[in-house]
């Protein structure tokens, strides 16, 4: 008898807790933590839904992890930042179109103490073989986001492999930006940021931008309709309006008007 | 220790504004873990009572298996039920990847081993002292279990707590099946390793001691309600 | 209240024509191994009907066991237990109740002891749970913790419940071991009750005094056999056996 109540008041729980099922005008974007840890959603959002009334729910994961959910037809709209992986997506069918929706900058941000002496330094390559050569530690995200292939891209430019180094000075944290941030500021070693990231970041500590302004560390953003053929579960309809409203003229001063201490952190850029 | 005052205060403050997110996320953490709770002792109790009082060919076997589970690691089970759930997974089609359900899911998959394995112990202990009379009895195994499980209700009571602080303190399953969605599925501990990756230690240390807090509130009022019971009927 | 429920079987039994009687008991050959040990060592035993049976021996002699062995608790590993001519089975084991020497109840109150096992038998009945407790006095105590009571209560309370199911045998294995001597009064009293209603009581004691005061027949055990079965009155007069002579006598029985 106990056995049977148990039962009742499970499926009673579970039909309970269940109800909160997305519903039909909601869409699942895969995006990266750059975006969602600098607030650009709890900006954009709102306005998009009071508008069209379409919740968007905004799963915040590395590059290579957003890609592989979409891949596995777990969201609607992809929004990520790794070029060539998201063309590779597209290419394989599981995207309907890529679109440059928006860029900002890569930084390289380090202690005061600046150990490496790559302060002001405007060549990005040239400041990574300093940081190399002179030991100083460096933290790494490591986990294949939209970041880490980029600064393995600067990497192999360099001709230094890091990794190489794996565990001495070259620190793979395996982790978001947010937290390699903490990671590095904890252990006073160099990190490779996006700019949104770092000026919403809030434990700066005595951290600083060391290197910035080269053209090697532009940091595009792009989106993605994810292919209904094949995942017949998207919401095409509800993920274009939400990929047109970004593009449109509406979305994209909206992007450019989001703003954290004074500074603009994305750079609309669609049909540039 | 400055922002460890910082964080207090700012705990305080949330808690006392009232703050609408707050309230809704610390909502949604219980809705979860208490019904992942209540379903992993569904299934956990009558597992745990098989296990004390049968004897059959495995069963030790079957003892280390639970006893190992208890230490399953929570982003293990978040990605076995993501591989389950995922649109591509064999359960697809339920569509019930990043949503509450799906964190229940996960949770229940934690837990149940400890609630299995510690009523297991729990009941073989108290059956080891029945035993006898109620063979003597010739009770059914039903009338067996059903009275071993109403005597030790105090302490699989306890068991339960267990099995619910280890649902509501656990952010590796929930993080990966729930997606951490903003009005969806963010719970504590989601909330907590969201704030420390952006960085803002004070309000995600903040947030960590409202869920410490709301445990030790789930705690105490348990333990209230076992001291009112015990005093009335046991002994 | 009528005085048939407080005393077990008899009513029950005449109004029942269908199951045939449990006495009496034979036992053949009966034969407990244990980890290359025997304890119980080819018991050859009878037991008639309507009486009083004292079971006696030496610590270590293999009653608590054989005890056990005849209400089914325990399997032989060897020999075979008849009760009316059947095979122990479930059946007649629901027909006995037995009381232990540390009376296991339920964490609950007094008077849950007793529903429980009414509602074990299906047969819920408030009358007849308040004229059990009535009948071993503890009516008073009903509403309290089983396991809050002295040690007599708690006896008391094991054997109430026991006489719930009607047993139409009561087997007791050394209840009053570690009681004051009012309760083991108390107690002696309930059994001689139960027994006056015809259930057959099988008792293991070490009491001398309480054997005489309550036995029929005595059995008396000694290295896991029957070293004398004889009539309470010759026993105690003239035990057979060297050992029932020096058990009764206060030497150690070896």
């Amino acid at each position: 008898m106990t056995v049977k109540l148990l039962g009742s008041a499970t499926l009673a729980a579970l039909l309970a807790a269940g109800a909160a099922v997305a519903q039909d005008d909601a869409i699942i974007v895969q995006s990266t933590t750059s975006t969602a840890n600098s607030g650009l959603y709890d900006h954009l959002l709102p306005m998009f839904e009071e508008e069209t009334g379409i919740d968007v729910n905004v799963v915040a994961v590395g590059t290579g992890q957003a890609i592989q959910n979409a891949r596995n037809c777990d969201g609607d709209v992809l929004l990520v930042h790794a070029k060539p992986s998201e063309e590779q997506f597209v290419a394989d069918g599981m995207g309907v179109e890529r679109f440059d929706l928006m860029y900002n900058d890569f930084l390289l941000v380090g202690p005061e103490s600046d150990p490496a002496g790559v302060a002001g330094m405007e060549d990005a390559q040239a400041a990574l073989e300093q940081i190399a050569g002179s030991g100083a530690p460096f933290a790494s995200r490591g986990d294949d986001s939209g970041t880490h292939k980029k600064e393995m891209s600067l990497w192999s430019d360099t001709g230094v492999d890091p990794t190489a180094a794996s565990g001495e000075w070259y620190r793979e944290t395996g982790s978001g930006m947010g937290a390699t941030l903490n990671a590095g500021v904890g252990m006073g070693a160099y990190v490779m940021t996006d700019r949104a990231t770092w000026i919403s970041f809030e434990n700066k500590g005595d951290f600083d931008i060391l290197v910035e302004g080269d053209e090697d560390l532009f940091n595009q953003y792009g989106v993605i309709l994810v292919n209904p053929e094949q995942c017949p579960s998207v919401n095409a309809a509800a993920g274009q309006t939400f990929i047109d409203w970004l593009l449109s003229d509406e979305g994209q001063e909206a992007i450019g008007a989001y703003e954290v201490d004074g500074q603009q952190l994305f750079f609309p850029n669609a049909g540039a | 220790m400055q922002a460890i005052g910082q964080a207090l205060a700012l705990a305080l403050s949330l808690v006392l504004s009232g703050d609408g997110d707050l309230l809704e996320i610390v909502g949604l953490s219980l809705r979860v873990s208490l019904s992942a709770t209540l379903v992993a002792c569904a299934l956990g109790l009558p597992l745990g009572a098989l296990l004390a009082i049968s004897r059959f060919p495995g069963r030790n076997a079957a003892l280390i298996v639970v006893n190992a589970l208890m230490g399953l690691p929570p982003v293990v089970v978040g990605l076995i039920v993501y591989l389950h759930l995922s649109r591509a997974g064999p359960l697809g089609f339920l569509g019930l990847l990043y949503t509450p359900t799906a964190m229940i899911i996960a949770q229940t998959i934690l837990i149940t081993p400890i609630v299995a394995a510690l009523s297991r112990q729990v009941l073989e202990d108290l059956h080891g002292e029945y035993a006898e009379q109620f063979r003597s009895l010739c009770l059914s195994r039903t009338q067996t279990v059903g009275a071993l499980v109403w005597d030790a209700r105090y302490s699989l009571l306890t068991v339960g707590l267990a099995g619910f602080g280890r649902a509501v303190a656990e952010v590796g399953a929930v993080i990966i099946v729930g997606g951490n969605i903003d009005h969806l599925t963010r719970v504590m501990t989601t909330a907590i390793a969201l704030e420390t990756s952006k960085g803002d230690l004070p309000l995600a240390l903040a947030l960590g001691i409202v869920l410490m807090v709301i445990a030790l509130g789930v705690n105490a009022l348990v333990q209230g309600l076992r001291m009112t019971a015990t005093r009335q009927a046991y002994a | 209240m009528p005085e048939a429920i407080l005393t077990g079987a008899p009513a029950r039994t005449a109004e029942r024509a269908g199951p045939a009687p449990l006495m009496p008991l034979a036992a053949r050959g009966l034969t407990l191994e244990v980890g290359g040990r025997t304890l119980i060592d080819g018991i050859d035993l009878t037991l008639a009907a309507g009486r009083t049976t004292m079971i006696m021996g030496p610590n270590g002699a293999g009653k608590s066991l054989l005890l056990k062995l005849l209400h089914g608790l325990t399997p032989p590993t060897a020999g075979r237990i008849e009760w009316g001519g059947h095979p122990l089975s479930p059946a007649i084991v629901r027909r006995q109740a037995m009381v232990f020497q540390k009376p296991v109840l339920l964490r609950r109150s007094v008077a849950a002891n007793i529903d429980f096992v009414l509602r074990a038998r299906s047969r819920r009945d408030r009358a007849r749970r308040d004229a059990l407790l009535d009948h071993v006095g503890l009516l008073g105590h009903a509403g309290q913790p089983a396991r809050l009571l002295s040690g007599g209560e708690q006896q008391r309370l094991a054997l109430a419940r026991a006489l719930a199911t009607e047993p139409e045998v009561l087997f007791l294995d050394e209840p009053t071991a570690s009681l004051d001597p009012a309760s083991v009064l108390k107690i002696e009293e309930i059994v001689r009750t139960a027994r006056g209603g015809g259930t057959r009581i099988v008792f293991v004691t070490h009491d001398v005094g309480q054997a005489k005061r309550l036995a029929d027949d005595v059995v008396f055990i000694h290295r896991g056999r029957v070293a004398e079965h004889r009539r309470a009155d010759d026993f105690f007069a003239d035990p057979a056996s060297a050992a029932a002579r020096d058990y009764l006598a206060g030497r150690i029985v070896v």
